[in-house]
């Protein structure tokens, strides 16, 4: 297939083809200030969005044998602020609230008088390193059955005696492996792997699993997302 | 898809050029935001790799490079991290894009390794860094070439399977499985990028030697001079 033409319509031609190459300068927005931010928003809010469809609450993290465990003496203690909170663990309890029917504070033997789960679950930090950990607990979902949370609620938020805080989808703390974690390799939390009481949950990634909880809220409307996450770090995260 | 020659004739000499349309527009579009996205996921990449610079355990940590900030982009985790799952998006995007287009119009011929091209691989290496002659041009692409960009499109699907199996571990732990692992993938991912960087590194030396015509056509679609006879 061969045709013919000039040097001045080729010219033509060429620039059309070119022009049809404008596309390509529309990801020159990204290097405008101005709306930079936006639209990261927009990328990191659409990969939450991916996320929280790609979860199946029926599908588990995988589990490991005890031969497989990272050392405890191995098992990085990651916190924001410092190790110990100093925590009267003679005094603690969980206050709860939002939306359930039995609000109020609760003890750890309260907690502890459920069910208890012992899992060896790979723990993924956001910042590149992994560990395998063996954790025991009470199911989050058993726990909001005793209190009588609305599980139709959107958000489950925890506070915790650092300052720390954080936020959770209904659909991830109903997860059966999603737990109200009281020991670490079989015994009682230490004060730097947030006793007495944290959340382990193998389905997300590491600074979704707050420690030395305080409070714990259900919820339909979020006012912050959570430490990390009011601060660019993905709401949703789920591994 | 036949490929298009057209005869030029110069208005002022009257001299008769020939131009071969060699790269249709899904290709063009879809090389050039993959530029982009490759660029910003590097730099983003690097910028994530910055928290935890290591393959080993967390404790002990041993450091594999401290990568300078200043050729990182995002200014910290965080921000690396939102370029990252942005710019994957359009990078996966354009991949399908560039995969389906290829795969439907039948113009994967151009560029796909086959058996039959085996043979002409090694006087090409003979002329490339031997200094040995230069074998008769028959396509777009000589064997050689069509191997590199192959392969450069088997790293771009294999960077985006190890990058799912990091970021979804346990939703597609079948994934992370057949890599070994979490830990393992995120080599794997970090290997790949070395691999596609490689890769981008000889491309852009061979834009050099190849000229100006060969350079302005994935801008505009068509080579002047080509040095092969298209059928």
């Amino acid at each position: 297939m061969s045709s013919q033409t000039d040097s001045r319509r080729f010219r033509s031609i060429s620039r059309r083809e070119l022009l049809k190459l404008t596309p390509v300068v529309a990801l020159g927005a990204f290097a405008v200030p101005k709306v930079q931010q936006k639209l990261l928003k927009t990328g990191l809010g659409f990969s939450d969005w991916a996320s929280a469809r790609l979860f199946r609450s029926g599908h588990l993290a995988p589990t490991f044998a005890d031969s497989e465990l990272t050392p405890f003496s191995k098992f990085p203690i990651n916190d924001y602020d410092v190790d110990d909170p100093q925590v009267d663990l003679d005094q603690w309890n969980l206050a709860v609230g939002g939306a359930v029917q039995k609000p109020g504070n609760y003890t750890l033997a309260q907690i502890q008088s459920l069910p208890k789960i012992t899992q060896n679950t790979r723990h993924v930090c956001i910042e590149g390193w992994d560990v395998i950990g063996k954790f025991g607990g009470t199911r989050l979902s058993d726990f909001l059955k005793m209190i009588g949370a609305d599980t139709a609620a959107r958000f489950l938020t925890v506070e915790c005696a650092d300052d720390y805080y954080e936020s959770l989808d209904m659909a991830t703390a109903l997860h059966p492996q999603t737990l109200l974690c009281y020991e670490m390799y079989g015994r009682p939390l230490t004060r730097e792997h947030g006793a007495p009481l944290r959340l382990n949950i193998p389905t997300k990634i590491g600074y979704k699993q707050a420690k030395y909880l305080t409070d714990l809220k259900v919820t339909n409307v979020l006012q912050k997302l959570g430490y990390w996450e009011d601060q660019g770090y993905s709401e949703f995260y789920g591994l | 898809m036949a490929t298009r020659t057209i005869e030029i004739e110069n208005v002022k000499t009257g001299e008769v050029t020939e131009a071969v349309y060699e790269h249709p527009f899904i290709v063009r579009l879809c090389h050039w935001v993959n530029a982009v996205s490759l660029f910003v996921l590097v730099g983003s990449g690097l910028q994530i790799f910055r928290a935890f610079p290591s393959f080993g355990a967390k404790i002990p940590q041993k450091d594999l490079i401290h990568w300078p900030k200043a050729f990182a982009i995002g200014g910290w985790l965080g921000g690396g991290l939102q370029w990252h799952l942005t710019f994957m998006w359009i990078y996966i995007g354009s991949g399908l894009l560039y995969l389906g287009y290829q795969i439907f119009s039948g113009n994967y011929k151009q560029v796909l390794f086959a058996p039959h091209d085996i043979p002409g691989v090694w006087p090409m290496v003979r002329h490339y860094f031997f200094f040995g002659p230069k074998p008769a041009a028959k396509g777009a692409y000589n064997p050689l070439q069509k191997h590199a960009y192959t392969s450069a499109i088997v790293l771009g699907v294999l960077s985006v399977l190890t990058g799912i199996a990091i970021w979804k571990p346990v939703q597609f732990s079948w994934l992370a499985w057949m890599m070994g692992g979490f830990h393992y993938a995120r080599l794997w991912h970090f290997v790949i990028m070395w691999a596609i960087l490689a890769f981008v590194f000889g491309h852009l030396v061979m834009v050099v030697l190849h000229g100006w015509n060969n350079f302005v056509s994935m801008f505009t679609g068509w080579k002047k001079d080509p040095e092969y006879r298209p059928e």
